[in-house]
């Protein structure tokens, strides 16, 4: 059997499975661009629509969360574990920050009789019944991907707290960070496709 | 035989015993033979429902079922073929029983996750056949899924859909792990030229793996959630467009048909060259050329879209890349024949089947570029002539090369020969049947005959007639093949390590292999087709 951990090949791993995932999303954005070519009056009428405080506030939240895991990897390997699970903490407290903000914005939305099938949507322009088509959508998938992000800090968190993880075997949560980042990066194409169309 | 126990005396990890040692096996080898067990389960019931529908089609009017029963089994023909039988065959079994030996190493480089991927094939498996027992049983709407049919429809789609969804998770983590265990649990002193050409192969369907199948799997997310939340995103009425599910369906779905024949064409680079005791001919060629289709085929799915209405300028462009493929193809096909001029040919059903395959897959190619042009494309489309051209490279490409595969290495994955003239018998009668069966459908689809179509004129009732006789030929054959390799653990007459004169390192170790495949450093040939060393093999009691 191998004689020691191979931590680059774990990498190479976690790299090929986080460009599965932006494949997954690309096929949502080959619907976004082939649609907004369709329909851009409606998709700019529709991005007015989004509360864009919200959105930014959520973009800076999901920027901090990154840069706080990050500095949570660097923590670990100069051995201050107290930081590194104050960090993780943090972090997972900003992806719940995230939901609780998209919770908030879906409900209003959803209260203002715009969702999949409602009656707006569906007798109003079929540009915009696209638009928040789309936006249910993708923000959904992609909230899932918080939801699953925050999963991975927290067993990393728990990792570290039982000692699993420490200063020589962070590939734990070395990959859930990488993976957080992916999170982040969707969200970074995902802000402005919707919220700030033109 | 060796002293050394083989990889079905141990276990990995150690310390499980019986069925444990299966189900909780990391060993590569143990997993490649599970998947081989399902797989040849959902072969032989695809094609027992193959025959059936052969058999409806064989007179006019109904024969033996319905309309209804006709549309559900032609679906799940299509479903199990290509996400059960095609898309897993070669890379899910050998590739896993093999790779790790020609790399020269003890195991995938993510073990567990291999073991998970067969989880996740054998539950995709099940929701395939619990979707047709529940609700309004299995979907109608061919392994395409093509919307809005697929949405308003009352059957189990969604079911389905999700099952094609797992099985393709299934399909990109065993992709994924080869990759890595290519580039990182590669012997140190193997250099990429140095690589035998089946891990070659697939490695490039790995990619194709990574690369295309996710787009399948948001697609067939959006089908689930169009069927419960209406979002109206492939709905013209609501603002969406049909077409685009062609694109997103067929940009995985072409290249997967890659994932298909990549291994398929890798097989046939092992046997060719140790059967002709000849190196093979045009090493880089070959894997350069496996690299060009795996990026050449990501770039041709809308060929399968000509008439669904696209720009002339699209439909140009994709015409042309379509006509590229075929350049890497032919460049194999020429390097196998070239390897055999001159060579030193010793017949063995495992090249019969690979010389079939040649021939076989040939014509499917040829037929392809009949569609690729437009002009032509345009009559033949979705008639039968589609449909014998892709089951000529499906069938008589991956089926054929999937057969050889199973006679090259049955000597090293059980440690036993098997009796060659029946093996020759089934190989022939295979092969006519499937002439029988295909040749006609080329000439019922030039004629007209449209694909899927539970009834038809007149006209086509002698083509019908043949190529379901053809189909009773064939599954003959098939089953004539596989009866005879069960027969052989009757007799159990043992292998040698090296029963064909192969030169690749899965020939370097006894059969079957010890549970980490090397006893020894193995050595790494300067090139992995050198038969300086190689002389007669065979003994002839073995024939």
């Amino acid at each position: 059997m191998r004689a020691e951990i191979d931590r680059v090949g774990i990498k190479i791993g976690m790299w090929l499975f986080l460009y599965s995932e932006i494949i997954l999303f690309g096929g949502l954005f080959v619907l976004y661009a082939a649609y907004f070519h369709k329909h851009p009056e409606s998709f700019a009428v529709g991005g007015k629509e989004l509360d864009r405080v919200i959105g930014a506030l959520n973009t800076v939240v999901l920027l901090i969360s990154s840069f706080t895991v990050a500095a949570s990897i660097t923590a670990i390997q100069k051995g201050s574990r107290k930081l590194t699970i104050g960090l993780l903490g943090f972090s997972i407290f900003c992806g719940f920050i995230f939901l609780v903000n998209k919770y908030f914005e879906w409900g209003a939305k959803i209260h203002h009789d715009i969702y999949p099938n409602s009656e707006t949507l569906v007798n109003g322009e079929p540009g915009l019944n696209i638009f928040f088509g789309l936006y249910y959508v993708i923000t959904g998938l992609h909230g899932l991907h918080v939801i699953i992000g925050m999963v991975l800090l927290s067993i990393s968190l728990v990792w570290v707290l039982v000692g699993k993880i420490d200063g020589s075997k962070i590939s734990m949560l070395d990959n859930s960070g990488l993976y957080w980042h992916l999170v982040d990066l969707i969200w970074i194409f995902v802000f402005p496709l919707f919220y700030l169309v033109l | 035989m060796t002293a050394t126990p083989s990889f079905y005396h141990q276990s990995a990890p150690p310390g499980l015993s019986g069925i444990k040692a299966w189900l909780l096996t990391h060993d590569h080898k143990r997993l490649g033979l599970m998947y081989l067990g399902a797989v040849f389960f959902w072969f032989v019931l695809a094609m027992i429902l193959g025959l059936a529908l052969r058999t409806e089609l064989m007179s006019q009017g109904r024969t033996i079922m319905g309309p209804g029963m006709y549309n559900s089994m032609f679906t799940l023909h299509g479903v199990i073929m290509v996400f059960l039988f095609a898309i897993p065959a070669i890379p899910a079994i050998f590739g896993n029983f093999f790779l790790p030996i020609q790399l020269g190493t003890d195991d995938v480089f993510f073990p567990r996750l291999n073991l998970f991927s067969w989880y996740l094939f054998m539950f995709g498996g099940l929701f395939a056949i619990v979707a047709l027992f529940v609700g309004d049983g299995f979907p109608d709407t061919g392994w395409t899924f093509y919307v809005p049919f697929s949405i308003q429809n009352s059957k189990n789609v969604g079911l389905t859909v999700t099952a094609a969804f797992i099985l393709g998770m299934s399909s990109m983590l065993t992709g994924l792990n080869f990759v890595t265990t290519f580039h990182r649990m590669r012997d140190k002193r193997m250099g990429l030229m140095q690589i035998p050409l089946f891990t070659w192969s697939l490695y490039a369907t790995a990619w194709v793996q990574i690369l295309a199948t996710p787009v399948i799997g948001i697609t067939l997310v959006l089908v689930v959630l169009e069927r419960f939340l209406s979002i109206g995103l492939f709905d013209p009425a609501k603002g969406g467009d049909p077409i685009l599910y062609q694109h997103l369906f067929w940009m995985y779905s072409h290249p997967a048909v890659y994932i298909m024949i990549l291994p398929g064409m890798g097989v046939i680079s092992e046997i060719i060259p140790v059967f002709s005791r000849k190196s093979i001919f045009g090493y880089k060629a070959i894997v350069w050329s496996s690299m060009g289709i795996a990026i050449a085929g990501s770039l041709v799915w809308a060929h399968h879209m000509y008439t669904s209405g696209m720009s002339d300028v699209s439909v140009f462009v994709f015409s042309l890349l379509t006509f590229l493929v075929a350049i890497p193809s032919a460049v194999k096909v020429f390097s196998w024949v070239a390897t055999m001029y001159k060579g030193s040919i010793e017949m063995t059903p495992p090249l019969l089947l690979a010389l079939m395959f040649i021939y076989l897959f040939s014509v499917g190619g040829l037929t392809g570029l009949v569609l690729g042009a437009v002009g032509t494309d345009i009559h033949v489309h979705d008639t039968h002539f589609v449909v014998a051209h892709f089951h000529f490279v499906m069938f008589g490409g991956t089926g054929f090369a999937f057969f050889a595969a199973l006679h090259y290495w049955w000597p090293k994955m059980f440690g036993i020969m098997y009796p060659f003239r029946a093996a020759y018998v089934g190989a022939v009668l295979t092969t006519v049947g499937f002439l029988f069966h295909y040749v006609p459908m080329l000439i019922v689809g030039l004629q007209g005959m449209p694909r899927r179509y539970y009834d038809y004129l007149p006209q086509y009732e002698i083509g019908n007639f043949l190529a379901g006789l053809g189909a009773y030929v064939m599954c003959a054959g098939i089953v004539i093949m596989f009866v005879n390799l069960f027969m052989s653990f009757r007799k159990g007459v043992p292998a040698p390590a090296d029963p064909w004169g192969g030169t690749t390192l899965e020939w370097k170790v006894s059969s079957p292999p010890p549970v980490h495949n090397f006893i020894d450093k193995p050595q790494i040939m300067d090139f992995p087709y050198d038969f300086k060393g190689v002389g007669e093999q065979l003994q002839p009691k073995d024939r």
